[in-house]
């Protein structure tokens, strides 16, 4: 009878889950598997430009699979994708430690404030967030180009006779990376920090650890969830950025999500485009579980 | 295991009928492989106060909640005046329940929460709001009736959870710490007023408290938990006086048990050897139990007299170190330590050297304890 | 984590300097928006004529209208099914396929968008190919992908808030006699409320600000406003364009100004009805009382 009551509550229930599942398995998951299937295929001049895997021959009655690994060969041989993808791992890496090292201050000064203030604080780290990443990524190529607001500025001041060459190089790139990724660093931390109980900082003290100490035993290690959370919400999406790279980066500059993105609009071929995904995809995949797991593990309140 | 056929004595003395109105039969909750419950039977009368005591984790909530419908029992049975309700579903149980929190809604006024059961019955207005008005009266909040519950101190929530607990004339009421969230001050007071308004209103209602001074309090009837068990279920009385096992000895009040075996055993008097007394436990009356059996002798330490004197060996007495003086005002807590190492607790009131005009004994003196054969318990687990 | 204490120098440093940072770009857009000269970075004098040129400009009013179309429809949507994600990941426990449920809603955060975007449209194509539908790209396709995406920003918010919500405030309702329809709509979504509408917010900015995902499942004539900006600032500043930043950093910090106040008037306010209870009954506060304290607490 026990088990009545239980099934009592579960067609319910089961409506409730299905009606997002059913719409995250249909446009998130699925478009994946196709991914995966297309970037078997082969580039075709054709409705969509990609030819088929299963081919039914009607003379001979036989279905043929035809599985082209040629995508991911070339990938795999050809040093200039091998180049892509290590460049753009070493972008995303730099950038999250930039971020963090520039975050972590932010975030720590925020959380320590008073907090008649700190609404204030956050809310202007929050509204660069909320305008648009297109035009604060704009933003900067008016400041750094050859002629633009920073080398006017200095020329005019008499401190340099020449352009400072930072645009279209790794310096605009980094430099715009961090700026559009640190606030995405500085909130999960913040929601961190400032949960913090401050009076294991005073026990620290009380104990004997200098403040530099403290923060290094104490705040430090507690913050980890928040680092591992942040780090992970730079990282992920730095790794297949496009805009950044497209707008400021140099010729010289290697991005993933470029190559992508011209394999695709430039070249039409998309079955490339789809192997270059489905690698990207498995070298995310790890990142992305961690972030899962440490975001979960900050949403339910649990230090360690 | 339990004297749950106990004449009923209520703190106020009450009606209350003798046919079991809720009864709980072989109730069982399992987490994985802990048993969070574990077999609990209990009769429950009609108009009855009915307290579970026991410390965090005992299983007292668990039991709470699964008569409130929220947890399923793993087994047993639960009856409510005749009608098996193990299987409904909270919304459908004649219960209502007194949260520790309150759980006041936040975004609706007193006079809403109070009217949100009666509402989910689909009462016409003009009951719901002669029912809230009654309510409200019950727990003298009327002028408060449209404020929203962060705009109540403590005190006046918890009435507001009552009256929402009791606006739908529930056959049984549930209530959780239902003080728990006061501070002391308040706790003392709000007692009273919450056992006169429930007994106004005559509701059979069980409660769940780890605060044993508000159970004897408030309740006619107290079941001890521990572990997921019920030890033992009687009046505040009969649970101090005569309590059935050590944990229910030791957790009601305080109490000096001295573990021994039965080397006496007749009609009208039994005698414990005891080492850790350093001698023999003499008990005026009989008890059920072979010789040379296991068995506890609880003293309650307001039992345990302390005198100088020279000692003399005899059954019910020895003779310690003092060790330790607790001073309390009207009152001294003496802790002795026996030679075997065991450490004795007497209540000795202050009044009780001043008028054998002695100085009372300090630290490290030794005295005589003793005790009437006629007080102490003898119990077997 | 405040101590009471005002905060040290080297950290108020940081502050300023981490301010200067993030506010120098977004300053720099603005004044040069009142630049008259064409040339976006040489001064040539004051003037509004970019303001006037760009509400001119046919090709971006429509793409705004667009946008603003699609960022309240796909909006609307996210907030729909990211409510019933979060609850369902806050309330339902574990049940068979949860972690694959909850893997699916934290992954669109932070998947790079040139690969949500090609995927999506892969789909949108096989789905042509074997139903016929959607015959074309364009407001639908752009729908469902921003929904996806911003579904899972609002799941994350709802969620969070009902982690915090007392879950005795539900079982009161059920013990009362609500079913649990009753009890999501009457207990459960006014509690989340404000959260709902930040997440609301939170996907209007997220639609209206997406350039990847947009372009890979946008058809002809189907053109979004950061499609428009994009093709722009490729070959170049454009004084427009910073009007058009100009405008839209003043709509955003007004609304967020206003936002701000308000919320923080109506926390004040609480404070002060809380603190009269107290005095008025002449009884200390119960602390950590669930039930009063919940809402105080809204983020």
């Amino acid at each position: 009878m026990l088990r009545s009551i239980l099934e009592r509550f579960k067609p319910g229930k089961g409506a409730v889950i299905s009606v997002p599942y059913l719409w995250l398995l249909v446009f998130f998951l699925v478009p994946f598997l196709i991914v995966l299937k297309i970037s078997f295929a082969d580039q075709d001049l054709a409705i969509p430009p990609f030819t088929h895997l299963l081919k039914y021959d009607g003379d001979m009655s036989t279905l043929n699979i035809a599985l082209n690994l040629s995508n991911f060969l070339f990938i795999f041989t050809n040093e200039l994708y091998l180049d892509t993808y290590v460049s753009s791992l070493e972008v995303a890496l730099f950038t999250t430690l930039a971020c963090l090292l520039i975050g972590y201050p932010i975030a720590y000064a925020i959380a320590r404030a008073n907090p008649a203030i700190r609404n204030v604080l956050l809310m202007l780290v929050m509204l660069p967030f909320w305008t648009s990443f297109l035009l604060r990524v704009y933003a900067w190529m008016g400041l750094l180009q050859p002629n633009g607001i920073i080398n006017n500025l200095l020329m005019s001041m008499g401190l340099i006779s020449q352009p400072l060459e930072m645009f279209h190089n790794q310096f605009s790139l980094y430099l715009v990376m961090v700026y559009a990724y640190l606030p995405f660093m500085i909130l999960p931390l913040y929601a961190h920090l400032v949960k913090m109980d401050v009076t294991l900082l005073e026990a620290a003290n009380d104990l004997g650890a200098r403040p530099f100490k403290t923060f290094w035993t104490i705040t430090l290690p507690l913050s980890k969830n928040g680092i591992i959370a942040g780090s992970m919400m730079v990282f992920i999406p730095a790794v297949g950025e496009f805009v950044i790279p497209e707008l400021v980066g140099g010729p010289d500059v290697l991005m993933i999500g470029k190559v992508l993105w011209n394999e695709f609009f430039d070249n039409n071929n998309w079955p490339m485009a789809s192997a270059v995904a489905t690698i990207m995809v498995l070298f995310l995949i790890v990142p992305i579980a961690l972030f899962h797991r440490y975001e979960t593990r900050q949403l339910e309140g649990k230090n360690v | 295991m339990m004297d749950a056929v106990a004449q009923p004595k209520t703190a106020a003395g009450a009606q209350v009928d003798e046919k079991p109105y809720l009864q709980i039969a072989g109730i069982v909750k399992k987490f994985g492989d802990h048993f969070a419950v574990d077999h609990v039977d209990l009769t429950i009368r009609r108009h009855e106060i009915f307290a579970l005591l026991g410390s965090s984790g005992c299983g007292k909530s668990t039991l709470l909640r699964m008569l409130a419908g929220m947890e399923r029992p793993t087994a047993g049975k639960i009856i409510l005046d005749g009608q098996d309700i193990t299987a409904l579903a909270p919304y459908d149980r004649p219960i209502n329940m007194m949260f520790q929190s309150y759980a006041l809604f936040p975004h609706m006024t007193v006079e809403q929460n109070i009217a949100f059961g009666l509402k989910q019955d689909r009462l016409p207005k003009d009951q719901i709001a002669a029912r809230v008005t009654e309510m409200l009266d019950l727990v003298q909040l009327r002028k408060f009736a449209s404020r929203k519950p962060y705009q109540l101190s403590g005190g006046q929530q918890q009435r507001v959870a009552l009256a929402r607990s009791l606006a739908k004339r529930p056959k049984l009421l549930l209530l959780d710490e239902p003080l728990g969230a006061l501070d002391k001050k308040l706790r003392q007071q709000t007692q009273l007023e919450l056992v006169n308004t429930l007994e106004t209103v005559g509701v059979t209602c069980i409660m769940v408290t780890h605060d044993q001074e508000e159970a004897m309090t408030m309740a006619s009837r107290i079941g001890i938990m521990s572990e997921g068990r019920l030890l033992q279920v009687g009046t505040p009385t009969e649970i101090y006086d005569f309590p059935n096992c050590r944990f229910t000895a030791e957790f009601i009040g305080e109490t000096n048990i001295f573990g021994g075996q039965v080397v006496v055993d007749e009609p009208h008097c039994v005698e414990i050897e005891s080492a850790e007394l350093g001698g023999r436990i003499q008990i005026d009356h009989g008890i059920t139990g072979p010789k040379g059996m296991q068995v506890w002798a609880s003293i309650r330490p307001e039992d345990v007299r302390l005198d100088r004197g020279e000692f003399t060996p005899a059954p019910n007495a020895a003779r310690g170190k003092i060790e330790d003086i607790a001073y309390l005002g009207s009152y001294s807590i003496y802790h002795v330590r026996l030679p075997s190492g065991k450490v004795v607790k007497s209540v000795v009131p202050s009044s009780r050297w001043y008028e054998a005009g002695e100085e009372p004994p300090t630290w490290g003196e030794s005295v005589n304890i003793r005790w009437r054969p006629d007080l102490p318990v003898v119990l077997t687990m | 984590m405040y101590n009471g204490n005002p905060l040290p120098k080297t950290l108020k440093g940081v502050l300023l300097l981490g301010f200067l940072f993030l506010y120098v770009p977004i300053v720099s857009l603005i004044i040069y928006s009142f630049n008259a000269s064409k040339l976006v970075t040489v001064w040539g004098g004051f003037s509004t004529r970019w303001y006037v040129s760009l509400i001119q400009n046919d090709q971006i009013i429509s793409a705004v209208t667009l946008s603003i179309k699609i960022a309240l429809a796909s909006a609307t949507a996210a907030v729909v099914l990211g409510t019933i994600a979060g609850f369902v990941l806050a309330r339902f426990g574990r049940f068979r396929g949860s972690t694959l449920f909850a893997g699916m809603m934290t992954a669109p955060m932070v998947m790079p968008e040139v690969i949500t975007g090609l995927s999506m449209l892969l789909l949108f194509i096989s789905m042509q190919q074997f139903f016929g539908q959607p015959s074309e790209r364009g407001f639908f396709t752009i729908w469902a992908g921003h929904t996806t995406l911003c579904m899972a920003y609002v799941a994350v918010v709802v969620r969070s808030r009902l982690i915090e919500i007392d879950k005795s405030l539900e079982e009161a309702a059920m013990d009362l006699g609500a079913r649990p329809m009753k009890i999501f709509f009457l207990i459960t979504l006014p509690l989340v409320s404000q959260a709902i509408a930040s997440g609301f917010l939170l996907s209007i900015t997220l639609s209206l600000d997406d350039l990847v995902t947009t372009s890979f499942l946008s058809g002809p004539g189907a053109t979004t406003l950061p499609m428009v900006i994009f093709s722009k600032v490729r070959l170049g500043l454009n004084p427009e364009i910073n009007a058009l930043a100009a405008i839209t950093v003043l709509l955003v910090g007004i609304f967020v100004l206003v936002a701000n106040y308000l919320m923080l008037s109506a926390q004040r306010n609480r404070m002060r009805a809380m603190a009269a209870a107290m005095r008025e009954n002449d009884a200390p506060a119960p602390p950590g009382n669930g039930a009063g304290g919940a809402v105080a607490t809204a983020p």
